[in-house]
């Protein structure tokens, strides 16, 4: 299943760097990445495959909140399904 | 591949704008469940919705939490109980009504729909027992919703269901006085009612549908409105597009939510129901929307053509989106649900006549309203019969759910809590109508119902 992770928060060092170690930990392959920084906010979405993963989505949902938390940021993970179906016909 | 600004918009739709799917109702056929014994069929009914909906809660909370979409309610209608219950030798239907109760807090549901009776014609033995114990069913009961449907427009409007449906109001509410009338929150009166609507209070599993199915209802004005600030002073061509647009958007959301209830429960899709569903949260208002369109306090002139443009828009945006579209599909405009409804009514621009008016153009119908708790049956009854009179010659469905609160009168305020909200108490004009209701009998189907 496919899956996109939202980033949101104040930036700092080693956001990237932390999200990304945490989904390689229980591999989940980053398949794309996109990053910007708005008015010091940084916004950034991942699409990652987790058909491999090691842990459920409930599971990887929390362990990447607590990352979040961890660093000051907002993550959330959702099946891409629920973008693909609104933006693609 | 996707854009960092889709996948931004869909969670900003949600997270700022209050986009959520209303309601997963699983529609359950009880059609096998009848028995002389009313303890027996009590217990069928109880065995056949538990087994039935046993996984509807959890797997509402995992695909809630594997999309990222609230999902507010999980719900069950059943079949009319007036028709699988008139084979129980019982005069009361009070004993099916806890047993539904019980069944529903069971499962986690809020509410379960179905306590009802079709009469648009006549009525038959269990149909009256049944509309007989209404009042003391929902008074009984804390999730139970009832519903009676009193005409259509193939058969006119079964005056003497009207008539008795008065009474039912105002008992309803003398048994739930202590709790502001809730009770009348929980039943509604239709015209041309629909057989695979998920809204509650109105929902009930009809007798044409299959064993089960799964019906959803989808919500959004918050995200409407807040497409609306983007065209700002644009022409009615524009307005209508950007309702369409988002509209689209909406029932996507609504039709996946759907698929993978359908499959994940291994039940039936049923419908996807366009409505927008305002709550009494902030921005989530249908009032707002007309609002935003121009209107300085919903009920202005102009309320009713903003209405029905804003009910057109978002069919015709949510019927590409859906696979099946049904239930009830159009704006609702309780009141009570509604925190741009009160603060019109507060401010005193919208009153009972004028809603009367937008419900030509809009669903559902006078919808959570409360009125006085002095005001007659009869009057109650005359409503019923304006509002079902708009259903049948539109050919659309029509609605009330008045809630005449007992010792209250107009000015003062009623907080009935959670979605069901608070409500000023609305004038009602005080003509009597007395000898109208007293007449009985069928007003007869309409020119329009000869189309074969």
């Amino acid at each position: 299943m496919k899956i996109v992770v939202t980033i949101v928060g104040q930036d700092r060092v080693g956001i990237v760097a932390k999200v990304s170690t945490a989904l390689a930990d229980v591999n989940v392959n980053v398949l794309d990445i996109n990053q910007n920084i708005m008015h010091g906010f940084f916004n950034m979405v991942m699409i990652a495959d987790m058909g491999a993963a090691t842990l459920s989505l409930k599971d990887l949902q929390q362990k990447l909140s607590d990352v979040g938390k961890s660093i000051g940021v907002d993550i959330k993970i959702q099946s891409e399904d629920i973008f693909n179906i609104m933006h693609r016909i | 591949m996707l854009r960092i600004n889709e996948i931004f918009e869909t969670n900003r739709m949600i997270e700022e704008n209050k986009l959520d799917v209303r309601t997963i109702t699983m529609g359950i056929s009880l059609r096998g469940c009848g028995d002389p014994d009313i303890k027996v069929f009590c217990k069928n009914i109880y065995d056949k919705i538990t087994q039935t909906a046993k996984n509807l809660v959890r797997v509402g909370e995992d695909i809630e939490a594997e999309f990222g979409i609230p999902i507010i309610n999980k719900r069950v209608s059943v079949t009319p109980i007036a028709v699988v219950a008139e084979s129980c030798r019982a005069d009361s239907y009070v004993p099916v009504a806890e047993a539904m109760d019980k069944a529903a807090q069971e499962l986690g549901v809020n509410f379960i729909g179905g306590f009802t009776a079709l009469v648009d014609k006549h009525e038959t033995e269990g149909d009256i027992i049944l509309i007989n114990s209404i009042p003391e069913a929902l008074a009984r009961t804390v999730r139970v919703c009832s519903s009676v449907n009193i005409g259509t427009t193939k058969s006119g409007i079964n005056m003497d269901a009207v008539r008795r449906m008065g009474v039912v109001v105002k008992r309803t509410a003398e048994l739930t006085a202590a709790q502001d009338a809730i009770g009348c929150a929980k039943l509604v009166i239709f015209c041309n009612a629909v057989q695979d609507n998920p809204f509650m209070a109105g929902a009930f599993h009809g007798v044409g549908e299959g064993a089960s199915a799964i019906n959803v209802g989808v919500s959004g004005p918050g995200v409407v409105k807040h497409a609306l600030e983007s065209v700002r002073g644009q022409s009615f061509d524009i307005v209508a597009e950007t309702i369409k647009r988002t509209a689209f958007k909406i029932t996507r959301v609504g039709q996946l939510v759907a698929q993978e209830a359908s499959k994940r429960l291994g039940v039936k899709m049923g419908i996807i129901d366009l409505s927008l569903a305002p709550t009494p949260a902030i921005g989530d208002s249908v009032a707002h929307i007309l609002e935003e369109m121009g209107i300085e306090s919903c009920g202005a002139p102009g309320t009713t053509a903003a209405l029905a443009l804003l009910n057109d828009a978002v069919k015709k945006g949510g019927l590409m989106a859906a696979e099946h579209v049904g239930g009830l599909s159009g704006a609702f405009i309780p009141i009570s649900e509604d925190a741009g409804m009160i603060a019109a009514v507060e401010r005193g621009s919208l009153t009972l006549e004028k809603l009367e008016a937008m419900t030509c153009v809009c669903s559902v119908g006078l919808d959570m309203i409360a009125v006085p708790g002095d005001t007659s049956a009869s009057t109650l009854s005359a409503i019923i019969a304006d509002e079902a009179a708009i259903g049948m010659i539109n050919n659309k469905t029509t609605a009330v759910r008045l809630i005449p609160v007992p010792d209250k009168k107009v000015g003062d305020n009623v907080r009935f809590g959670g979605l069901l909200g608070h409500c000023p108490i609305m004038a009602v004009n005080s003509f009597k109508s007395d000898d109208f209701i007293a007449r009985g009998g069928r007003i007869p189907a309409p020119l329009r119902s000869l189309t074969n």
